[in-house]
């Protein structure tokens, strides 16, 4: 195997939004993502799998610049993004393209598709090689897996997942290496799910991509990553090789999450482990392990001592202390 | 079998617009037992809720019609109810749990008084009888102090915990049939888990029929004893969920089964797909709706509407060449069959 490089790296980060309390003179607030550390490797998918509300689309803004870390850095190709400035700031974010769920309220419905998908040469001012910038839209499109005719049609016209190619041959344009999808397939049916899977499998080898892929469906999770990060409450308790996910789960929380899983026959008898009551609220900087409260496992330690990401073997690290001497 | 709890037959409600006829269901037929889950899937847009509003006689929009078929419950003929029986039938002997609790449940009203409400509205009985049972009904769906809940607004839950209530208030009914349209699929699969085994735990307590509307064919495998499968409108097979699940034969049930991701399908190894898109359901009518998505299809499937056949066992498919006579050949089917 190839040495692995690292395209993206995340080093602790934090992101915290100020909430209003009722109490003015305390301010409080909610913890979106804390400490946060991760890396992807060029040509590969980190996959990024948790519940609504775990911080996923926050980690993805952060990532796209959307959102300002509150602490920790980013680094491309070993280039701090937050100290990045002019041509070389402009090029980070070219270089960082993301697709998001909604394939509906993503694309400007007054545009047709030619003009959408032609939209970030104008943005970024560039010109495509030996080409006209509609001769690399309608080239983008064919490879997206849409026709010619397409080409001058609204948004209106298309179903949600040829509207998600759409949107992918718009992140394509001008030519990113990392490509941030989350959630990209959830809006869809199974059908059009599949097909937009496949077609990013395709487009990961032909585009030589890098993916950070979020969804909260392991199987899909598992089905395009190299890599996956589970997540629950704004920290990254498990992080494996896709294979690993299913086979060793080390994480009470990823063992409950795939437990969860509605079963895949209906000869399958599936022992569920169920978590005790509702995900804790965010607000506030909780001390010990994020799931201590719901966790069959949970000892004294476990309520003031926060457990850390620790490599158990090769590749697989989990936070959580069953699994520290 | 004698009597059916409720029994469609050649159901078809069409919407009548601007662009032309619209058929949402068209010809659908199908029987649910007393005490027993029937599972409905297929992909957006195939007609599931607009079969379950037809059965409630709820078609929202006045362009939706009824126009051909016959809904029987307990022996009744739902579509010659008038208002009065109209109303019974939907408060007292059918209740409906939607995707969005917020669906049954009103925003500015405390959930108390919503449950006493709808109590009250079917049972002669004191406000503080109805606040009991209310409260009883809460304990039972695992909501933690139900006492308390009573006095909360529905914003203040959260929507697993609204789903719960929406389903509370379903019991308090005593309905002798629940449709559930796509009820955990805002939820995430932990919440998706607990509501399931609610509802599972419910139904073996009270003996209720269950129609579980569903796109998830995992949530068929949990949940249901038989599963119908619509596309466009029609329902091209029906069968025992363990029967259906080893034995698939419409080539749409194939695709479905073959394009969910499984745990244990090899990454990154190009799934198998079905290409195109589901039809215009106004310029559907002649032939075989699939056939245009169909590897298999045969020029005859565009001329014959494919009729469900009894391939014995209670398994029906519609497809021309699937037959008693002649069977097709599964190509490239990852799973069983
Ligand atoms: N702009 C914001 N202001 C305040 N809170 C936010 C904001 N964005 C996200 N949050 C909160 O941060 C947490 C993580 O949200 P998000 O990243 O959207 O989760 P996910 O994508 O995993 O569902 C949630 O509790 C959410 O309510
Ligand atoms: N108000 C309406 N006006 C016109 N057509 C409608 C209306 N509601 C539903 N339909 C048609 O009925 C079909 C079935 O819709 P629906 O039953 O909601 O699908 P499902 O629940 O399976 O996703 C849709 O594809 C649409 O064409
Ligand atoms: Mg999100
Ligand atoms: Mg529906």
């Amino acid at each position: 195997m190839a040495e692995r490089d690292v395209l993206l790296e995340v080093e602790h980060l934090t992101k915290t939004f100020p909430i209003q309390g009722r109490n003015r003179e305390r301010k409080q607030f909610l913890y979106a993502l804390d400490d946060v550390s991760l890396q992807i490797h060029r040509g590969e998918t980190l996959g990024v799998i948790g519940e609504s509300g775990c911080g996923k689309s926050t980690l993805s803004r952060c990532i796209v610049s959307l959102h300002k870390a509150t602490e920790g850095k980013i680094f491309l190709d070993g280039q701090d993004i937050s100290q990045m400035r002019g041509k070389e700031r402009k090029n980070m974010h070219r270089r960082i393209q993301m697709i998001f769920q909604d394939p509906y309220s993503s694309l400007d419905p007054r545009k047709t598709v030619a003009q959408s998908v032609m939209e970030p040469f104008i943005i970024h001012n560039i010109q495509p090689e030996g080409m006209s910038r509609l001769e690399r839209a309608l080239e983008l499109i064919q490879a997206v897996g849409l026709d010619q005719y397409h080409m001058h049609r609204y948004p209106y016209e298309f179903s949600g997942g040829q509207r998600q190619r759409i949107n992918i041959a718009r992140a394509l344009t001008v030519g990113p290496e990392l490509l941030v999808c989350d959630e990209p397939v959830s809006a869809l049916d199974v059908s059009m799910q599949a097909q937009v899977l496949n077609l990013l499998i395709r487009l990961q080898q032909e585009f030589h991509l890098t993916y950070l892929f979020i969804s909260h469906d392991l199987s899909v999770i598992r089905y395009i990553s190299d890599t996956i990060a589970v997540m629950y409450l704004g920290h990254i308790v498990e992080l494996c090789p896709a294979g690993d996910i299913y086979q060793r789960p080390l994480h009470p929380y990823t063992q409950a999450l795939l437990s969860a899983i509605p079963p895949s026959s209906p000869f399958e008898e599936k022992e569920q482990i169920e978590l005790k009551g509702d995900i804790p609220s965010p607000i506030g900087r909780q001390p010990g392990c994020p799931l201590a409260s719901r966790c069959q496992h949970c000892t004294q330690r476990c309520r003031t001592e926060r457990p850390e990401l620790k490599a158990v073997e090769k590749d697989h690290s989990v936070a959580c202390f069953l699994y520290s001497q | 079998m004698d009597k059916h709890l409720v029994e469609v037959k050649n159901l078809r409600t069409y919407f009548y617009t601007a662009s032309g006829i619209s058929k949402a269901v068209d010809g659908v037929s199908f029987t649910v037992d007393e005490g027993e889950t029937l599972g409905i899937v297929g992909e957006s847009g195939c007609g599931k809720s607009v079969m379950s509003a037809s059965i409630m006689r709820l078609l929202a929009s006045k362009a939706g019609k009824i126009v051909d078929g016959t809904v029987h419950f307990n022996g009744a003929d739902v579509r010659a109810l008038n208002e009065n029986q109209l109303r019974e039938f939907r408060g007292k002997d059918v209740a409906m749990i939607f995707q969005d609790p917020m669906t049954t449940l009103d925003p500015v009203f405390k959930i108390g008084d919503q449950m006493v409400e709808a109590i009250q509205a079917h049972e002669n009985i004191t406000k503080e009888e109805a606040r009991r049972i209310s409260a009883e009904a809460l304990g039972k769906v695992g909501i933690p102090d139900p006492e308390k809940r009573l006095n909360s607004y529905p914003f203040e839950l959260s929507g697993g915990m609204c789903q719960r209530v929406a389903i509370a208030m379903v019991l308090c009914g005593k309905p002798k049939l629940i449709i559930a349209d796509e009820p955990t699929t805002a939820l995430d699969v932990t919440m998706q888990a607990q509501i399931l085994k609610l509802m599972k735990q419910l139904q073996t307590e009270s003996h209720t029929a269950i129609m579980l509307i569903t796109h998830n064919l995992g949530v068929v495998w949990e949940m249901c004893d038989r599963v119908m499968v619509m596309y466009a409108g029609r329902v091209v097979e029906q069968a025992a969920v363990k029967e259906l699940y080893s034995n698939p034969m419409h080539p749409y049930t194939w695709g479905l089964m073959d394009s969910m991701p499984a745990l244990n399908d090899t990454p990154k190894e190009p799934m198998s797909t079905i290409e195109g898109m589901p039809p215009d359901l106004r310029l559907v009518g002649k032939g075989c709706n699939f056939r245009d998505r169909c590897k298999y299809a045969q020029p005859q499937c565009a001329e014959v509407v494919p009729e469900p056949v009894d391939l014995g066992n209670g398994h029906c498919v519609a497809c021309l060449l699937q037959t008693r006579e002649h069977r097709l050949e599964r190509e490239g089917g990852k799973r069983h069959g």
